[in-house]
């Protein structure tokens, strides 16, 4: 047996995963509460100990960790216009992994640097202008944050004729030059900035975070947990030289506070009528919804769906609803019993609006537009159609009921025709929770996670999109 | 090509239209002529015009518009640029830019009291605009 250790370091769990190398098996997994606050070191040691009561006593080959302890990879980013490079900057930062607690655009106020002077960023990501184009932009904000008394790495990748007079300003903050992330108008250049976020994480974060002092691990902390949950998404997606993937996907992940949507996708126009606008899109895509949750951010899926429709959807009276959203307000570590029918439905309903709207942000909208050539279409964003994989993983969606029902929301319906969304797919489940591990795994050993990622995921079945299309 | 000057260009086709030859024609040749030309195709919106001059630079914003709609969809494109912080900037319009057969002077009196700085009528060549663009943009 050759062994390696899994380690995800969760907001609240931190969650291993064994697994045997050589018979490519998963051979225990184990959890215990996350213990940042004091030494992140206690809960893993809890968590290994229960590991082993599972395996016994095996030694690990290596032992590799992703973390979103202690509020993940917190990032601030900027940029000039909000559809363009900041939009850029913003794509670029949920790649990595980042949770980003403020988006500026163009210049940085006053009040803004009260902000980040009391709660500084793990990174500031600069951005502004094409190369060549404006300058004012990134060099004005560099002068401005020069004047914080707080430091914090900064990565400047906006237009590089900028880039001289930003560092001279900003010589004492540990700075990274990487080449621009719109480098001339609408091309999208984000993975250099993507890969510089990673070094950083790893450099900076993981010390100042405690995670280092997990004595056993070191500096084996990988990634960010949504960076590790996205590589998994890819490789079951791409394939590796000796093993084939699925083909394009989406992912969807509910949790209590935000949902995460991926698409690994091209999502290029099929029509020859389509015209394309805005911002390149990425073919591995990450959106965040902070409003978006089924405990903590229960009030943003209320207010776009409408309390009628979670009545609708969970099947109970609007007072019903009322009342027991009142209740999870209170105590947001509800998690519905076997018994409780009423709270079972409740969260069925939530993780139906939370798909709805986190895909329909997600995927891209086409428009129609009548013109003296005829009918064309607008399309922004990505085209999800034809993407024929949904994969579903977070607690929500992995304890749910009727899993089915809750991702026939992120198809395409006439209730939103212009959302791009898929049209029928094959849906999956991360039952066992171990998409973030093997994206871990994938650094070293691509093919064994692949291979364990398409074993363990478990097929749930197809869904249709009610529409006649 | 002329040597490169150092000014920059945001062109494309306004509103509905989508004209998508003429406008290639139009970034050859400003191109051919030494400008940076940054190409928004066609069906291009006010705001992406303005999007894109802010994050290049641009030192110019020519629109172009065949299908007879222009004067619909230039109202209010200087305002939005003084909104956006591009007052001043230089502003081109031209092609067939209002509906049927009108007295050209009528017409470029109008775009200009819209706020644009040059209104070029139907079939005019290239090396008119780039002539104008030099001079406005005082480029040797």
């Amino acid at each position: 047996m050759r062994c390696a250790l899994l380690i995800d370091f969760g907001s609240t769990f931190t969650k291993m995963t064994a697994v045997d190398l050589m018979s490519e098996k998963i051979v225990g997994t184990a959890s215990a509460f996350t213990t940042a606050d004091s030494d992140i070191g206690i809960g893993f040691d809890v968590a290994l100990d229960r590991l082993r009561q599972m395996t016994g006593d095996i030694t690990f080959e290596f032992k590799s960790a992703c973390s979103s302890a202690a509020g993940g990879l917190r990032m601030m980013v900027s940029g000039l216009v909000p559809e363009l490079t900041a939009e850029a900057a913003r794509l670029a930062a949920l790649g990595a992994g980042a949770r980003i607690t403020r988006l500026f655009t163009h210049a940085l106020t006053r009040r803004d640097l009260q902000d980040i002077e009391s709660d500084p960023p793990d990174i500031f990501l600069m951005t502004g202008g094409t190369d060549g184009g404006n300058t004012t932009c990134m060099e004005g904000n560099a002068e401005k944050l020069r004047t914080l008394s707080v430091r914090f790495p900064i990565i400047l990748a906006g237009n590089r004729q900028a880039i001289d007079v930003c560092e001279d300003a900003l010589e004492d903050f540990p700075i990274t030059v990487c080449p621009n992330v719109m480098p001339t108008f609408g091309v999208l250049n984000i993975e250099p900035v993507q890969r510089e976020i990673r070094e950083l994480f790893l450099k900076h974060i993981v010390n100042a975070r405690g995670l280092s002092q997990t004595r056993e691990l070191l500096s084996d902390i990988v990634m960010p947990t949504p960076s590790a949950i996205l590589s998994a998404m890819k490789l079951l997606a791409d394939g590796t030289k000796t093993e084939p993937g699925i083909g394009e996907l989406m992912g969807i992940d509910v949790g209590g506070a935000t949902t995460d949507v991926y698409s690994i996708a091209r999502g290029e126009p099929v029509d020859i009528k389509v015209i394309c606008k805005g911002l390149d899109e990425p073919y591995a895509k990450r959106t965040v919804e902070g409003d978006i949750g089924v405990r903590y951010s229960t009030v943003g899926i209320v207010s776009e769906v409408g309390q009628p429709w979670i009545s609708d959807c969970s099947g109970l009276t609007l007072e019903d609803c009322v009342s027991l959203m009142s209740e999870l307000a209170d105590d947001k570590s509800k998690v519905p019993l076997a018994c409780d029918d009423a709270m079972t439905r409740l969260d069925h309903a939530l993780a139906s609006g939370a798909v709805d709207i986190a895909t329909r942000r997600h995927a891209g909208t086409l428009e129609e537009a009548f013109t003296t050539s005829g009918l064309v279409y607008v399309q922004t964003g990505k085209d999800l159609c034809s993407v024929r994989q949904i994969i579903l993983t977070g607690g929500s969606l992995i304890h749910a009921r009727a899993p089915l029902d809750i991702a026939q929301h992120a198809l395409y319906t006439a209730r939103y025709p212009m959302s791009l969304r898929p049209k029928q797919a094959s849906v999956f489940r991360d039952d066992c929770y171990i998409l973030s591990a093997m994206g871990v795994l994938a650094e070293r050993e691509k093919d064994i996670a692949l291979r364990i990622i398409k074993r363990e995921l478990v097929k749930l079945g197809e869904i249709f999109s009610d529409d006649d299309l | 090509m002329e040597q490169r000057n150092d000014k920059k260009l945001v062109i494309g086709v306004i509103g509905a239209d989508v004209h998508a030859v003429g406008i290639r024609i139009l970034e050859y040749a400003f191109k051919e002529a030494g400008f940076d030309v940054t190409n928004l195709g066609v069906m291009v919106s006010q705001e992406e015009f303005i999007g894109a001059a802010l994050e290049t630079a641009a030192d110019a914003i020519v629109i172009s518009s065949l299908y007879g709609h222009g004067e619909l969809d230039c109202r209010g494109m200087r305002d939005k640029m003084d909104e956006a912080g591009l007052d001043g900037l230089l502003l081109y319009v031209g092609g067939n830019i209002v509906v049927g057969k009108q007295d050209f002077v009528d017409v470029e009196k109008r775009f200009h009291d819209m706020g644009f700085d040059r209104v070029f009528p139907p079939g005019t060549p290239p090396e008119e605009t780039i002539y104008y663009l030099k001079k406005d943009l005082e480029v040797e």
